[in-house]
């Protein structure tokens, strides 16, 4: 009877739950198996057809595949760094908020911050193209484009890995480094031997997430992009506004499942190697 | 756990220094970026032209809709604060103490929002809210429902971690014990313990609301984002003022959270204790001691990258 009372309290957040996550995630994937009537369908999958559906994925695919990996070498170097300092000190107090400000906050603030960086009358492009004669849009204007999207990418990919990857190299036990030290082992046969192979896991992991972070990204490429639709978020924008006159909702439906599925082989791998990693943080 | 020993890890003090100062001028330069272009005159030259401006009463009209976007995410962030702090929290407690078989499943149900990408949410979310829309309210604030999802992942593991620190069912037995309801334990004994899952859990949840854009432009409600990408078409240095603005005072909120609710270390801890004992008293009339937790076993601000408890290592974030 106590335990029904109990379970009682469970029921508020889990209709919240039902209602608002899974709901609309089930809403999401059968609506690319609807036709406008609701009526079960194949045929928004025709959408895969179109060859620019096709490259959308795939230049989807290669920023957040670049991102995710210049952003998880970084941000692993900064964390190998920060274990170096105080965990109370300011430097690693304000790392700390830096990059849980700039990994979760805001990507269109930070696609305005970019365009004031490395835009056109930016003061870093002025001052390239003034004093030393480098013209950094003498191949067009790429800011607006995928390739322009790299850098600010990776100023909310680099934050992010400090945070998911900082408590990995924490998790280094100093007996280990006293235990290598004691056989005889120095300082780089200590991270070929003992460091690397412990933390692998942990940086494929956080190297996935990043992926997984870069690759549903929606607010940056919106705030920059404004036309054409060249990553999937921007087709399944395209697709809601209906500004393709294609059927609308239902071709976003099937654009979201296969968002679905890569994000789904994504998480998958994820989860098996955060469980090889767990083995050695206990 | 001596900070000493790893220090034979840590790179060396030049090439920290390196790593370090590189890194931080990577971040601060757009911001710096930011403050030069915010701080240009239509006339040329430097000068605080545009900052005044944005305050002018001469100038409400223009800026009328960017300030009504951030009262509408202002209010969103309140009521998803709610949210996360009425249903959220004693739910996880719930969990914790009566339920421990279901940690796994909610583990689970509260990292599928990171799985989920926002924009395939808004698929989902686009017929609900036209239900919505028709027979309740077209106005932004019910966007908080859809909010409290986004959060979810990141708010749940900011608690979780710093509950799986403290000992939940001693404390709530004791108090059980000395007639406490439960819901005087949930608020008088658990909560003070965890103020800093709580307080981080918050300022993140504050932090992601403002910041949100994926769901409200495609749901086409009008919150600061949405604002934002509006204004900066007519005034691109309102837009950045107020980006530069919010991002620093999110980050000052951060550093000062962050600050306020260290845990004290070791050497420190006999002091210290004494003082936040003091404190958690003051705050809510009569609490148990706080227990002397270990320094480790809550130690990042930014908590949602932390393992959700000792045995879930597999959804870090």
């Amino acid at each position: 009877m106590k335990r029904l009372s109990a379970a009682l309290g469970l029921v508020p957040f889990a209709a919240y739950v039902l209602l608002f996550l899974l709901v609309p995630t089930v809403l999401a994937i059968v609506s690319g198996f609807q036709d406008k009537q609701g009526g079960f369908t194949l045929a928004n999958f025709a959408a895969f057809k179109d060859s620019a559906v096709w490259d959308s994925f795939w230049a989807s695919t290669w920023l957040s595949v670049v991102t995710a990996v210049a952003g998880a070498v970084i941000g692993a170097l900064a964390c190998w760094a920060l274990t170096g300092v105080s965990r109370d000190g300011w430097i690693r107090r304000c790392m700390d908020a830096a990059s849980s400000v700039l990994a979760q906050f805001g990507g269109v603030m930070l696609a305005f911050a970019f365009i004031v960086t490395i835009g056109m009358n930016a003061v870093i492009t002025v001052f390239l193209k003034d004093r030393l004669g480098l013209d950094m849009y003498a191949g067009g204007n790429w800011l607006y484009t995928v390739p322009g999207l790299i850098l600010p990418y990776l100023y909310f990919q680099i934050p992010l890995m400090i945070i998911t990857f900082l408590p990995a190299m924490e998790g280094l036990k100093p007996q280990w480094a006293e235990a290598s030290a004691t056989l005889g082992g120095t300082r780089s046969s200590y991270w070929t031997r003992v460091g690397f192979p412990v933390l692998a896991p942990s940086f494929l992991g956080a190297l996935l997430l990043l992926f997984a972070n870069a690759f549903s990204s929606y607010a940056t490429a919106a705030a920059l992009i404004s036309q054409g639709a060249q990553i999937v978020p921007l087709q399944i924008r395209a697709a809601l506004v209906g500004e393709t006159g294609a059927s609308s909702a239902n071709t976003a439906g099937v654009l979201a499942l296969g968002m679905v599925v890569v994000m789904t082989v994504v998480m998958v791998v994820y989860s098996v190697l955060m469980k090889r990693a767990a083995r050695w943080q206990r | 756990m001596s900070r000493s020993l790893s220090v034979d890890t840590a790179p060396r003090p030049w090439l920290r220094r390196l790593i370090l100062t590189v890194v931080a001028v990577l971040l601060v330069v757009p911001l710096l970026a930011m403050l030069e272009f915010s701080l240009r005159q239509t006339g040329g030259g430097y000068g605080a032209e545009h900052w005044t401006g944005l305050f002018d009463p001469e100038n409400e009209r223009k800026y009328r809709a960017m300030f009504k976007g951030l009262m509408n995410s202002l209010v969103l962030a309140l009521l998803v604060l709610v949210l996360v702090l009425v249903v959220l929290f004693p739910t996880i407690v719930l969990v914790h103490l009566r339920f421990p078989r279901l940690q796994r499943i909610l583990d689970l149900l509260t990292i599928l929002p990171i799985a989920i990408p926002a924009i395939v949410m808004v698929v989902g979310f686009a017929p609900i809210y036209r239900w919505i829309g028709q027979n309740i309210s077209t106005e932004t604030w019910t966007l908080f429902l859809a909010y409290g999802i986004l959060v979810l992942p990141f708010a749940y593991r900011a608690i979780v971690t710093d509950l799986a620190g403290v000992d939940a069912r001693t404390l709530s037995e004791a108090a059980r014990s000395l007639g406490s309801n439960w819901f005087a334990v949930l608020v008088k004994v658990l909560a003070p313990n965890v103020r800093r899952g709580l307080l981080n859990a918050s300022l993140l949840t504050i932090a992601i609301v403002l910041g949100e854009y994926t769901v409200s432009a495609l749901l086409s409600r009008r919150t600061f984002q949405v604002a934002l990408l509006q204004l900066n078409q007519s005034d691109p240095f309102g837009a950045v003022i107020m980006s530069f603005l919010s991002l620093v005072v999110i980050f000052g909120l951060l550093v000062l959270v962050g600050w306020l609710t260290a845990r004290p270390r070791k050497g420190e801890r006999k002091a210290a204790a004494s003082a936040s004992r003091g404190a958690a008293g003051d705050a809510t009339g009569a609490s148990p001691a706080v227990p002397a937790v270990p320094a480790s076993a809550g130690r990042n601000a930014a908590a949602p990258s932390v393992p959700a408890s000792q045995k879930e290592g597999p959804d870090a974030r």
